[in-house]
């Protein structure tokens, strides 16, 4: 069998056997015992050509119902916006996508400026002064950030609105139990944090606060009230989980007095590719500038005086603190901070606010016709591009049935909140057309009866 | 050189230029000023980029231009597995039946996905020798950590709460102990011997009732194998300690060796090491966790399974440790990885370790004649040379380093690990040509020449790069982390 990556000849092999000293590979791996030894070959299925390959996987792919080919009404954390043609173009350019992590400053200033414009492109978003190169995703970003405000305030209990997104949620209490940190859950009022409860819960042990804003309902936390209970404690840190796309029209978490805003930019630019590769952000204050997990690039000099880039504040990093750092991450996911940035310059300053309001209208045109329907409107409260009906019936049953209507349904609410039977999560980006959300509306109204 | 500044997309930037194509509003207008309470309308727009299309084009391509990535040249940064990154596996990850997935549709209408991933946790366990592998880590590191804590789990599971500590070898990664501390243990360092080895008699000292595991690389950070394996795990298991292995190394014994076989109880991978995923200029990675019987209960949520002929996710595991990241790990990697071990079969996958091993050991005989080369056994698929000889004429490690970037390299991996002065840490993978080979091992000893007679070239390297050396101590002093106008 020939294989196209590797290009050792026999006429090769023998020289560098003679260069070695050696007959053969075999001598090579004496050093492994016969008792550790793995005897015959793998129980691997047998390798393909490239064309065959290709067929057989593009086989498996259409096994898949794509987002392409269904008219989708899901959201819940990972949603399907337009992708301007110039992402791919760009992160298909193999010196970003075959490169490793920029060590080597002279050759790397390609990777290092573009994540210097990203870091500035998230901090301008959250209206925080800085941010990351980028976190694994939204879930595991934010239960970094709960780790950080423990570690910060050396408090050991952070208090969760149960309006965050239920999957970060239990990333967070993951987390939190290898820090040996406490998790208080905060309950719902009307799709919003209970605000109630968080000032009986909140006292001077309380690390952090986690809200999500838009919350994981589509709804609008009034961060500013939280902000008002928050503040009365000294030491506890406000973080702010945040689709980034809303805060092209909301008022961003920085403004609100946020201490770490954290989030995906899956929306800009990222396909959803079954929830990963995603891209997760974190932004904070000056003050935990020397805190922050991940990589950090700063803009710095060459020995001519030339403006260059560089990784930096790496005494924060693992690599160097070792066992006294509070987080391990190492590999991120610059290329997909790649993705969001091509994705948020062709997007630009005054497009972002055109798509985060196209999101808002058409996911109010689909509520007020479902609400014409007769379908069950849940809440009246502001909202960004999801919201949530009562239906007559098991999400799943309808779903089923939407799904031989050539539609995606939303998201079932039951699969986390079981008091939520029936309910199900509705989110409309701008890509869903008129005509689209016309006949979601009838064939959902016709299913619900 | 003339002032290579290269302006910021900002810098771009013109007052009222889009590049944005936007669907029409097609629905009827709502007022969202009059809906939302006026303090959560944002008054100030972000103030990102104003450009056109070509504008952005020209701007990445030229940074890309400023970049370097495998398909530039030669990169045998050790303990990286800088390998070939094959082309069929970016198309495959763009068909749309892959890319274009939802998380949450019923898993009855992503079969296909899952019997993707199905069948790469098939091959992965095989591939390692364990009994269960999730895909759920986004990373090594991440990896790393979702092991420990399912040791953790499992020892508490069994009411041992007195396993504080987790053992690394003083040649370890950084992130290792990192992982421990983040997983709440604190790690304690094994010593290495005169061999380059784990020293078995300090492992015997600090084993203990308090040890939870010990973490190791097999071939080590060295490069050099571990032949006491079986010693090291008996000492460890008899401690009631578990062994935990860190993947980062397995590009060199794929088909020789696993780490089941070697009596390890948890691994992770690096698919964007060794089966091939682009490392992205720092990820995005995949670094899925193998387990052995004992701890697959405790593996995070989900778990895929096949069920009468279907593709399940499983959530109702009540030892798992949780959740470790939303949705099922990053597919895309994953993806990527799938289709490169279908490329290679098991007889491709031993072909890559026996020449990745082949090709670290005639580099190493060829540059032994004039680099310190501490530890001087065949070595497995890298290998770790000192500086010392050339520090004494007064060329440090990091300036050979940066004059390899003249001569269009990119530098090994320097200063680690941390038990070799001067460390010159070389890998070169399998998918490099001899005469690639050739080219470098040249490149070396010219420079080892330079050294010595012109020393000043290579001080004072690089000369051909769009920048030098850049300051970072003003970049860590007075941080500059994002532009203002």
């Amino acid at each position: 069998m020939e294989f196209r990556y590797l290009p050792m000849t026999e006429t090769d092999k023998q020289e560098m056997f003679d260069a070695i000293g050696v007959t053969s590979t075999e001598e090579l791996f004496s050093d492994i015992p016969d008792s550790v030894r793995f005897k015959g070959e793998l129980n691997l299925k047998k390798p393909v050509n490239e064309y065959e390959l290709k067929k057989e996987l593009t086989a498996m792919a259409a096994k898949n119902a794509s987002l392409k080919q269904y008219s989708s009404f899901l959201g819940a954390g990972v949603y399907d916006h337009f992708i301007p043609s110039v992402v791919d173009h760009v992160i298909s350019r193999s010196e970003f996508y075959t490169a490793y992590t920029p060590y080597q400053p002279e050759i790397s200033q390609g990777e290092l400026q573009a994540i210097f414009e990203f870091q500035t492109m998230i901090s301008e978003l959250t209206g925080m002064p800085v941010a990351n190169s980028s976190m694994y995703d939204g879930g595991t970003s934010l239960a970094e950030a709960v780790n950080l405000s423990a570690a910060q305030t050396k408090k050991k209990k952070v208090l969760v609105s149960k309006a965050v997104h239920p999957e970060s949620r239990a990333v967070i209490e993951t987390y939190a139990r290898g820090q040996n940190v406490e998790i208080v859950e905060i309950g719902l009022d009307n799709g919003l944090t209970d605000l109630n409860q968080l000032e009986e819960e909140l006292d001077d042990t309380i690390a952090g606060v986690v809200i999500q804003y838009p919350n994981f309902f589509g709804q609008i936390e009034p961060l500013k009230k939280v902000e008002e209970l928050i503040s009365q404690q000294k030491k506890t840190m406000f973080i702010v989980s945040s689709n980034p796309l809303a805060l092209g029209f909301l008022t961003p978490p920085g403004e609100f007095g946020a201490d770490i805003v954290v989030g995906d930019t899956q929306v800009f630019g990222i396909p959803a590719q079954f929830g990963g590769p995603h891209c997760g952000y974190f932004a904070t204050t000056e003050k935990l500038m020397r805190k922050v997990p991940g990589r950090l690039v700063g803009q710095t000099k060459d020995e001519d005086g030339v403006r260059g880039f560089v990784l930096t504040l790496q005494a924060r990093e693992q690599h160097i603190r070792r066992d006294k750092a509070t987080s391990n991450i190492c590999s991120n996911q610059a290329l997909n901070a790649l993705a969001s940035s091509v994705a948020m310059s062709s997007i630009g300053k005054h497009g972002l606010k055109k798509m985060a309001s196209l999101n808002m209208q058409k996911a109010r045109y689909a509520k007020s016709q479902l609400k014409e329907a007769k379908v069950e409107i849940v809440s009246e409260s502001p909202f960004f591009n999801e919201f949530v009906v009562k239906l007559s019936d098991s999400v799943s049953k309808i779903n089923k049935k939407l799904f031989e209507k050539g539609i995606i349904g939303g998201y079932d609410l039951a699969r986390d909140y079981p008091e939520l039977e029936g309910h199900m999560l509705v989110a409309v980006t701008e890509i869903r057309t008129k005509e689209e959300i016309d006949t979601f509306v009838k064939e959902l109204g016709d299913i619900n009866g | 050189m003339a002032n290579q500044d290269f302006p910021l997309i900002f810098e771009r930037s013109k007052e009222g230029r889009t590049s944005y194509s936007l669907p029409d509003l097609d629905v009827e207008e709502f007022d969202l000023d009059a809906e939302l309470d006026d303090e959560y309308i944002r008054k100030t727009a972000p103030d990102l980029p104003e450009v056109s299309e070509l504008d952005i084009m020209r701007h990445y391509t030229g940074l890309s231009n400023r970049n370097y990535g495998v398909d530039s040249g030669f990169y045998p940064l050790g303990s990286c597995t800088m390998k070939y990154n094959p082309k069929i596996n970016e198309d495959v990850a763009r068909l749309e039946g892959f890319s274009h997935i939802h998380p949450y549709q019923d898993p009855k209408t992503v079969q296909g996905a899952m019997e993707m991933l199905y069948d790469l946790q098939t091959s992965l366990k095989e591939i390692t020798g364990m009994y269960e592998v999730s895909l759920q880590s986004a990373a090594g590191a991440q990896g790393e950590w979702t092991a420990l804590m399912m040791i953790r789990a499992y020892h508490e599971a069994n009411g041992d709460f007195e396993r504080t500590k987790v053992i690394v070898p003083d040649s370890a990664h950084g992130t290792n102990p990192a992982s421990a501390a983040v997983a709440g243990f604190e790690a304690v360092t094994v010593k290495s011997n005169e061999q380059g080895l784990v020293d078995l008699d300090d492992l015997k000292r600090v084993v203990g009732k308090d040890t939870a595991a010990l973490m190791l690389t097999n071939p080590n950070t060295l490069g050099l194998f571990e032949r006491e394996i079986l010693e090291m795990a008996d000492i460890v298991h008899s401690a009631g300690g578990k062994l935990y292995y860190d993947g980062a190394n397995l590009n060199a014994i794929m088909g020789y060796t696993r780490p089941g076989d070697m009596g390890f109880d948890a691994v992770h991978l690096n698919l964007h090491k060794t089966f091939t995923g682009p490392h992205g200029g720092g990820g995005p990675g995949s670094g899925p966790v193998g387990v052995s019987k004992e701890l697959e209960p405790f593996l995070p949520k989900p778990v895929i399974a096949k069920k009468d002929n279907e593709f399940v996710f499983e959530t109702d595991r009540p030892h798992s440790i949780g959740r470790i990241k939303p949705y099922y790990g990053n597919f895309g990697i994953n993806l990527r990885a799938y289709t490169y071990i279908r490329t290679m079969g098991a007889e491709g996958l031993k072909k890559v370790s026996e020449y990745a091993v082949l090709n670290a050991n005639y580099m190493m005989r060829k540059l032994e004649k004039e680099f310190e080369l501490p530890y001087p056994q065949h070595c497995k698929h890298e290998f770790v040379l000192s500086g010392s000889r050339q520090k004494k004429l007064g060329v440090r490690t990091l300036d050979i380093a940066k004059r390899l970037l003249d001569f269009n390299y990119h530098p090994p991996t320097i200063y680690f690990p941390l038990n070799v002065e001067e460390g010159l840490m070389i890998e070169p993978t399998e998918t490099e040509s001899k005469e690639t080979l050739d080219g470098f091992i040249e490149t070396m000893l010219e420079i080892a020449e330079e050294v010595k007679n012109n020393p000043e070239i290579v001080q004072e390297a690089p000369h051909h790069t769009i920048v030098k050396r850049m300051d970072e101590t003003t970049a860590a002093r007075k941080p500059v982390l994002r532009y203002y106008k």
